[in-house]
This record gives structure tokens, C-alpha cells and sequence, in this order.
């Protein structure tokens, strides 16, 4: 299988070894638009494969093609908080003061244009991590690597950046991972769901029903049924 | 407990288990205010008090007026010294000094602070010497520091940036150090290398540590500036103070320490201010 033009993440036999070998060889190839949720007991290496593809940590072995422009959202927002809300969604821009516009217009898009001129440490949770969202996207990333973004959030709000993320992501078309504990998550927002288990990829399935999904659905529940078991929950 | 389990008491009663907290009602508001008002008359009754039994104490003769001037004699000395320009002169002079050196003890504070603290080879080569010299009281060094360079402005200009240099650049080290690798990480996701991640993400969030260095050098710079007045100082008002001393004129000599302490409460609030200012993205920095 050799990457087509589209492929935009082409990772092969990737390894990380700390006291043991927490990535073992993993294969992962996203085409651009893909939305995947990778899934996997706590202490499997999810976070360790993100931070590989995100460039913040280095393989010890294994070729790993990612998009230049890459963008991640971690648990916590992240955000600088020396830094007004509209300077940390330019965070990364040669000139913030000319990409005012872009960064209110993000803001605009994630329901914050109002707080652009606050201080980080005056947002409530849910919306310091919708700027985090902002400024992933307004850099019009090829790869969004989302590590368990809503974690963090009541259950209200976490519906709701469900919605925002479904939204957002369909009008910028990045490639997405997506790290999450939640399976409903999971079937809910991805397009593929992979388990990461022993070292490497040990699911691969595909969620082919068309959105939005219902909880109720039962392809839903028969496909949650099988993620479980096969995470080791039934 | 004594209830029984499946007839549960309709108004729990406070016991062992429970406790009834009460609101906090107009009586408790009043008593708020009260307290609030006693503080604050408390605050100001003291040193007043104070004060006033300084000023009883040579009146009625407990103290020799020679050993204890009183705050009366104390308030004449200044007016004296004001009257004969001494003042004017002094404070000038000081101040110059204590900022001079401190400039200096600071902005190499803070350079080394930032050298060592951004760069792995900043803090090999000069952490290991600042902190063994850091140990060193600076007092200590003051007979050392008169061989060197005399009894002119310099070993007194030295004395204070030395001073002020160990506050600052442990302060902004640290500081720098400091810097949650979270937000580090944030920075370099988005493309941040280099000077930009530095000034963008890393400087700022040290800032308040460095300004807290800034607070505390400041405060030794005044300290360091009564030790150096000491050595042989010709004019500034460690000058006037010894001067008074072998004059024999203790009401001066305590009127010069109280400007240094005025100094040193001036000095404090400035910084205070200052930091308002600088950190606006703090929640809730207090005043004073
Ligand atoms: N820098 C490190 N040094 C040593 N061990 C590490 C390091 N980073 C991760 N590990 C180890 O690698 C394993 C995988 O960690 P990782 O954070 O990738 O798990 P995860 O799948 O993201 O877990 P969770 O679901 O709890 O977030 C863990 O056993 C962890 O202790
Ligand atoms: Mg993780």
C-alpha cells in the first residue's frame, strides 16, 4: 500500500520505548477529511502516538509523514495567560497584530468573538477550551490531533462542543484524531474507530451509518457493544 | 445515633453528628462592621499611642532626652536639617546611589537570570558560581571591598549591585525555569521556535517572578546603601547620620535612620504599583 496523493498521516512501524515498549509498531494512515477516534485502556501510548505525530516527541524508530501545519488540543486549554484571549489564537503568527481579523473571526466561529480582548484566566472552563479549538483552527491545519479535548467539561457543555467540534471540523476538512476514553464519543463525531492495544493498532473499524447518530440506533448500541468487549469492558 | 432508620426525625437536631450553621443574619452584619471598624481604629490608635508615650516618656522624665530624644525634638531635627539645605542635599545623593547600584546589581541579575535560565550552557557556566557566592553575606565582604577600590563612590556603587544581583537573577531564573512545560509545548505546536517562543511564551509568564526579584532587590539596594554609607561617606544621608553621631546630636541620627525606613516603605509600594500594572492578566493583584 503506497500513500495516494490524499494520504496526509503515513505512519509506519512506529516505536516508543520507555522502561518497556509502549508503541510496538503501529501503522496509521489518515486521508485528508478522515476523522478517527483512537480508543485504548489508560497507560496504552495513546497520548505517546499523538505526541509523536504532533512533532512535541520523536519515534525511536519508524517513518512517520505528517502535514506541516499541524494543530493539537490537549485536556487543559493551554492557553497563555500573560497573553489576551485574541493573542493566543495567533499564538504562532509572524505578525498577531495583522492577523487580528483571522483570530477574532475564529473566535467568532467558536461563539467568543465577545471575549477576544479578556484574559485567559478570566474564561470559564468550556470556554478556554473552545478558544484552544479556535486557535487549532485558525492556522487551516492538514492534521487535528484532539487528546481527550472535552475530558475535562461538564456533560452539558460537552454535548455542546460535540456539536461545534462536528461543525467546525466539516467546514475546514482536516484530517483528525481524535484520543478519547469516551466509546459514545467516539462513535458519535469519528468516521473510523481504532483501539490501541499491546504496543499497535488492534482494531480497525469503520463507522459506515450515516450522521448524526442516535444513541438509540441500533447500530449504535451493536457497535458500542463490540468496542467494549473488545477494550475489555462487557 | 439514636434514630431509628426507617422513621427518620422530621427537623434534624444539632448532636454529635450534626451541626447547625447559622446564617449569618443582621446581628452577624453588624458585628462585621464592628470588627471591621475596630481594625481600622486599631490600626491607627497604636503607633499613635505609641508615639504619644515617646513623646510622655521624656516629658515625664523616664527617659534621658539625650539617650531617647522625643518624637517633638525629633520633628525640630528635621526641620533643622531642612532649614540648613541638609536635607536636600543628602537625599539626592542617596537615592542616586541606592539606584545606581541597583541598575546595575539588576539589569546583570537579570541578563544572567535570563541567560541561564533559557539556555542549557547559560546554566552550566554560571549557575554553580552564583549560587556558591550567593552564600557569601554581603557585609561580610565590605573590609575586602575598601582594599580593592578605596573609599571613593565605588566600593559603595559595588556594594549594592552586588547586592541586588543574587535576588534578581535567582528570581529570574527560577522564573524562567519555571515555566510550565505545558505551555511550552502549546508554543512550539503552533511553530513557536526560538526568540518568538521566548518572547511570546516564556517571558511573559516569568514576568512575575522577575518583578518579584526587581521587589526584593530593591529592598536590599536600601539596605546595602545604610551599610555603604558607612564606609568614610562624605555627603547622602549615611553622612548626616554619622556626622550627628559624633556631634552628639542623637535626634539626627534618628531622624536619618527613619528617612531610610520612609525609603524603604516608598520603595515597596512603587514596586507594588508597578507590578499592577505589569500584570494585568493576574487575577486580583492586590495594593498595598
Ligand atoms: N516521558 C515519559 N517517560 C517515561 N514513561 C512515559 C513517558 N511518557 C509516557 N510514559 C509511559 O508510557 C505509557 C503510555 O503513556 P501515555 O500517556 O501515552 O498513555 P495514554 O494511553 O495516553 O493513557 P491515558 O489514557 O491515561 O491518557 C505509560 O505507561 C507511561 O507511564
Ligand atoms: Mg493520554
Amino acid at each position: 500500500m503506497s500513500p495516494s496523493a490524499e494520504t496526509v498521516v503515513d505512519a509506519r512501524g512506529v516505536r516508543r520505548v520507555f522502561d518497556r515498549a509502549v508503541l510496538d509498531g503501529v501503522d496509521l494512515q489518515l486521508k485528508q477529511g478522515d476523522f478517527v477516534a483512537l480508543l485504548g485502556p489508560s497507560g496504552t501510548g495513546k497520548t505517546t502516538l499523538l505526541r509523536i505525530l504532533a512533532g512535541l516527541d520523536a519515534a525511536d524508530d519508524g517513518q512517520v509523514l505528517v502535514p506541516r501545519k499541524r494543530s493539537v488540543v490537549f485536556q487543559e486549554p493551554r492557553l497563555i495567560p500573560a497573553r489576551r484571549v485574541w493573542r493566543n489564537v495567533v499564538l504562532g503568527s509572524r505578525n498577531p497584530r495583522r492577523d487580528r481579523k483571522k483570530a477574532v473571526t475564529a473566535l467568532t466561529e467558536v461563539g467568543l468573538a465577545a471575549k477576544s480582548d479578556a484574559w485567559p484566566l478570566t474564561l470559564s472552563g468550556g470556554e478556554a477550551q473552545r478558544v484552544a479549538l479556535a486557535r487549532a483552527l485558525v492556522t487551516e491545519p492538514g492534521l487535528l490531533l484532539l487528546d481527550e479535548p472535552f475530558a475535562a467539561l461538564d456533560a452539558l457543555t460537552r454535548i455542546k462542543m460535540h456539536d461545534l467540534v462536528a461543525e467546525l471540523i466539516q467546514r475546514h476538512n482536516p484530517a483528525v484524531l481524535l484520543v478519547t476514553h469516551d466509546v459514545d464519543e467516539a462513535i458519535l463525531l469519528s468516521d473510523r474507530i481504532l483501539i490501541l492495544a499491546d504496543g499497535s493498532i488492534d482494531v480497525d473499524v469503520a463507522v459506515d451509518f450515516e450522521k448524526p447518530r442516535r444513541r438509540s440506533d441500533p447500530r449504535f448500541i451493536e457497535l458500542r457493544t463490540h468496542l467494549l468487549e473488545r477494550l475489555g469492558v462487557s | 445515633m439514636t434514630t431509628s432508620e426507617l422513621v427518620p426525625p422530621p427537623v434534624k437536631k444539632a448532636g454529635p453528628a450534626l451541626e447547625s450553621l447559622t446564617a449569618r443574619g443582621r446581628q452577624g452584619r453588624l458585628r462585621n462592621v464592628t470588627r471591621t471598624w475596630r481594625g481600622r481604629v486599631l490600626r491607627i490608635a497604636v503607633p499613635v499611642g505609641l508615639i504619644v508615650l515617646w513623646q510622655l516618656s521624656s516629658v515625664l522624665g523616664w527617659a534621658d532626652e539625650f539617650t531617647l530624644p522625643p518624637p517633638s525634638r525629633i520633628i525640630a531635627a528635621y526641620q533643622e536639617l531642612w532649614a540648613n539645605g541638609d536635607i536636600q542635599a543628602a537625599l539626592p545623593i542617596s537615592l542616586k546611589r541606592a539606584g545606581t547600584g541597583l541598575a546595575i546589581g539588576v539589569s546583570l541579575g537579570l541578563v544572567l537570570g535570563l541567560f541561564a535560565g533559557l539556555w542549557k550552557i547559560g546554566e552550566e557556566i554560571f549557575d554553580a558560581p552564583l549560587q556558591m557566592l550567593r552564600t557569601i553575606p554581603f557585609i561580610a565582604v565590605v573590609p575586602l571591598f575598601i582594599t580593592w577600590f578605596g573609599i571613593g563612590e565605588t566600593p559603595k556603587l559595588v556594594l549594592i549591585a552586588a547586592a541586588t544581583i543574587f535576588p534578581m537573577y535567582l528570581n529570574t531564573y527560577h522564573g524562567v525555569r519555571g515555566v510550565d512545560k505545558k505551555l511550552i509545548e502549546s508554543g512550539q505546536t503552533f511553530g513557536l521556535r526560538g526568540w518568538r517562543l521566548a518572547a511570546r511564551v516564556i517571558l511573559p509568564t516569568a514576568l512575575p517572578a522577575a518583578l518579584t526579584g526587581l521587589r526584593y532587590a530593591a529592598g536590599v539596594s536600601l539596605l546595602a546603601l545604610v551599610l555603604a554609607e558607612q564606609i568614610n561617606a562624605r555627603e547622602g544621608i549615611g553622612y548626616l547620620v554619622n556626622n550627628a553621631n559624633q556631634n552628639q546630636r542623637p535626634d539626627i541620627v534618628i531622624a536619618g535612620i527613619l528617612i531610610y525606613a520612609l525609603l524603604g516603605i516608598v520603595v515597596d509600594v512603587l514596586m507594588r504599583v508597578a507590578e499592577h500594572f505589569a500584570l494585568p492578566w493576574r487575577p486580583r493583584v492586590a495594593i498595598g
